[in-house]
């Protein structure tokens, strides 16, 4: 790795390990097939093509690779859920929908390196049976689409798409499908609905598990792009080898991305749980601005639980129970689940003393209103309540009570959904009253309570209390 | 009754329509509805209903109520199923933009990073009304000469380089609020 030189001013920091990002930024690097394959590419996919299909699913599952689009389920696993005696066509769907707030890894990948993630694909689709493949792209990376058709036509020329893939025998196609827009293509069952060309309304679980039921009804597996560029490296090391990257329970690399109150905001791709979250925050991205400190973060994407800096928590069970400050917490799926958060999709949104957190969580409870897909009642509804209480917040014309209100909409939210849009726009709220109370509670006002917000309020008002109209 | 029907896939004028021809199902537009529709098997020919919409937004500005039909005959289904789809995803118009549309991300990293500022700042330049927005019909403000539309966009995933913005499908980031006078000037004619 070390001829490899990047960009001045954009090189890795020494505590990454580049993987799947070794490509990004490098000097003289092109998303051309021709730079590609120059380069070793496409020799995995050579080599996938003499395995059996259920080695292949095999290594993935050894690999201990975890979804890297947020649940952080395992691919292998997700793999393995196509029914044995299936006998309708399989379908692979590349989810590059990149749509969590704090995330922007797979941007990178589609525009800097888009063979890699083709690779990646047309191994999955021999290890699970597709011979039909899609990139749902979001509409918002118009370029990106661009240049994965380019890629897509180039690997098609050169017979690493098609009819009989190198001579194996193996026939495999990828097309791209771009979205419009909505915040809900990005799960799995709402994506599918909407490549089916409907409304992208999510579909209940069980029993629409997509590798049994899903696109057209037929088995399809739904996996990240970054899930996806992880299975090209598992190809070449070996599951055992790849295992070893990383924690156990939590191998191999991610990208994890920083935004916000840090001096070198940016995409780290680190081993997972090999960096705390001090040392991602000070060593690597230089730590806060001047005179400023850091308050909260947000480690996983806006839908993850805020956590504030000067907490602790408490970590494991029993004998290895260990209380851990927040800046020493490693970065990976399970402690920062253990913590009360999680790891989800990779995006750091970091805060300073600077911020008003009632001001942070009105401008997440704009951004769930707007994207509801209004399938389910308690989320349409609620998550337009929660924005107009934290509207009212911000305007300073809320009331103490209001909070117990805004948390009581969450938890009525939370969990009573078809999918896991209820969560993504509950927990932020519940998270930022329970760590953030008394801060929330002293922008409120006694004098507001009661006071009516809207002409049908105060209508409502009148008409319960004539004597003080 | 009929009008509520009409007013649904009505496309008002704007200052932005004399940028924009009226649909038309050219040689052209035909030959790439067919590419886009190959793509998915051929008893699932709805799944096309986006990429169609994308090739009619694309080269007329906005989707009408003659595109809907049109793409509601290619694909063999009803109108309302596409008109379903158009009025659900924000990415989907249907009314004129500026000839330069800008998006300009509001979600919190942006936010933090100055982009309502960005975009009071492009509204001043482009005299473009923020106030006159109707999120649920008509989303975007189109400038009054015509040449600008902005929009607030929810996460356009460059969390890191906020804030940033698409005008028409150029991406542009790090726009400090001072940067966007020079950011139109690239645009002007």
């Amino acid at each position: 790795m070390s001829d490899i030189q990047y960009i001045h001013g954009k090189q890795p920091h020494p505590r990454e390990y580049r993987l799947i990002f070794r490509n990004v930024d490098r000097v003289g690097w092109d998303p051309s097939l021709h730079t590609y394959r120059n380069d070793g590419g496409y020799e995995q996919l050579r080599h996938a093509l003499t395995m059996d299909p259920k080695a292949i699913t095999d290594e993935v599952k050894a690999s201990g690779l975890r979804g890297r689009g947020g649940a952080g389920f395992p691919t292998g696993v997700k793999w393995g859920f196509i029914p044995p005696n299936n006998t309708k066509p399989v379908y692979l769907i590349c989810n590059a929908d990149e749509s969590e707030p704090g995330t922007f890894k797979d941007r990178y990948i589609l525009h800097q390196d888009p063979h890699q993630l083709i690779e990646g694909m047309v191994i999955s689709c021999f290890a699970v049976g597709a011979k039909l493949a899609y990139i749902y792209v979001r509409e918002e990376f118009p370029e990106a689409a661009h240049i994965l058709e380019r890629a897509l036509a180039e690997a098609r020329e050169a017979n690493l798409l098609g009819h009989n893939i190198l001579g194996s025998g193996f026939d495999c196609e990828i097309h791209v499908h771009r979205g419009a827009g909505a915040y809900i293509c990005g799960e799995e069952t709402g994506l599918i609905e909407s490549l089916e060309g409907k409304r992208p309304y999510p579909r209940i679980k069980p029993p629409y598990f997509p590798a049994a039921m899903g696109l057209y009804m037929c088995p399809t597996i739904v996996n990240n792009v970054e899930s996806l560029c992880h299975v090209k490296h598992i190809i070449r090391m070996g599951g055992e080898e790849y295992s070893k990257l990383g924690t156990p329970r939590n191998t191999g690399t991610r990208i994890v991305c920083v935004s916000g109150d840090v001096k070198k905001p940016g995409y780290y791709e680190i081993e997972v749980g090999k960096l705390t979250m001090g040392e991602l925050l000070h060593e690597v991205c230089g730590g806060p601005k001047d005179g400023r400190s850091f308050k909260a973060v947000i480690p996983g994407g806006s839908s993850a639980k805020i956590m504030r800096c000067e907490e602790s928590f408490k970590i494991g069970k029993g004998d290895d129970a260990k209380t851990l400050s927040f800046y020493d917490l490693p970065l990976d799926f399970d402690t920062l689940a253990a913590a009360g958060s999680m790891a989800g999709s990779g995006g750091v949104i970091v805060m300073d003393d600077s911020r008003r957190m009632s001001w942070v969580l009105n401008n997440l409870n704009k951004f769930y209103a707007h994207e509801s897909c209004g399938q389910c009642t308690p989320c349409r509804e609620g998550s337009t309540w929660m924005r107009k209480i934290t509207d009212r917040l911000v305007a300073g014309t809320a009331a103490p009570s209001d909070i117990d209100t805004l948390n009581s909409i969450a938890y009525q939210i939370d969990g009573k959904t078809i999918c896991a849009f209820g969560e993504a726009c509950s927990w932020p709220v519940e998270a930022m009253i329970d760590k953030f109370r008394d801060e929330l509670i002293s922008e409120t006002s006694e004098s507001n309570e009661g006071i009516a917000h809207s002409a049908e309020n105060e209508a409502q008002r009148r008409f319960l209390q004539p004597s003080q109209s | 009754m009929s009008d509520v029907l009409n007013n649904l896939v009505a496309s008002p004028q704007t200052p932005g329509t004399k940028h924009y021809t009226p649909f038309a199902a050219t040689d052209d537009v035909n030959a790439q509805a067919d590419r886009r529709i190959a793509q998915y098997p051929p008893d699932r020919k709805r799944s096309a209903v986006l990429p169609l919409l994308h090739i009619v937004q694309h080269e007329f500005g906005f989707i009408s109520s003659d595109a809907i039909d049109w793409i509601a005959g290619r694909l063999g289904i009803e109108p309302i199923k596409v008109l379903e789809v158009v009025t659900f995803y924000p990415g989907l118009r249907q009314t004129a933009p500026g000839k330069y549309h800008i998006r300009v991300c509001r979600t919190l990293s942006c936010a933090m990073g100055g982009s309502y500022e960005l975009m009071e700042k492009l509204c001043e330049l482009t005299k473009a009304d923020l106030s006159k927005m109707d999120p649920h019909h008509h989303p975007i403000v189109v400038s009054p000469c015509g040449t600008w539309s902005v929009e607030f966009a929810e996460c356009l995933a460059s969390c890191g380089t906020a804030p940033v913005c698409l005008v028409n499908d150029d991406f542009h980031e790090g726009l400090a609020p001072e940067k966007a006078s020079d950011l139109l000037k690239q645009y002007n004619d």
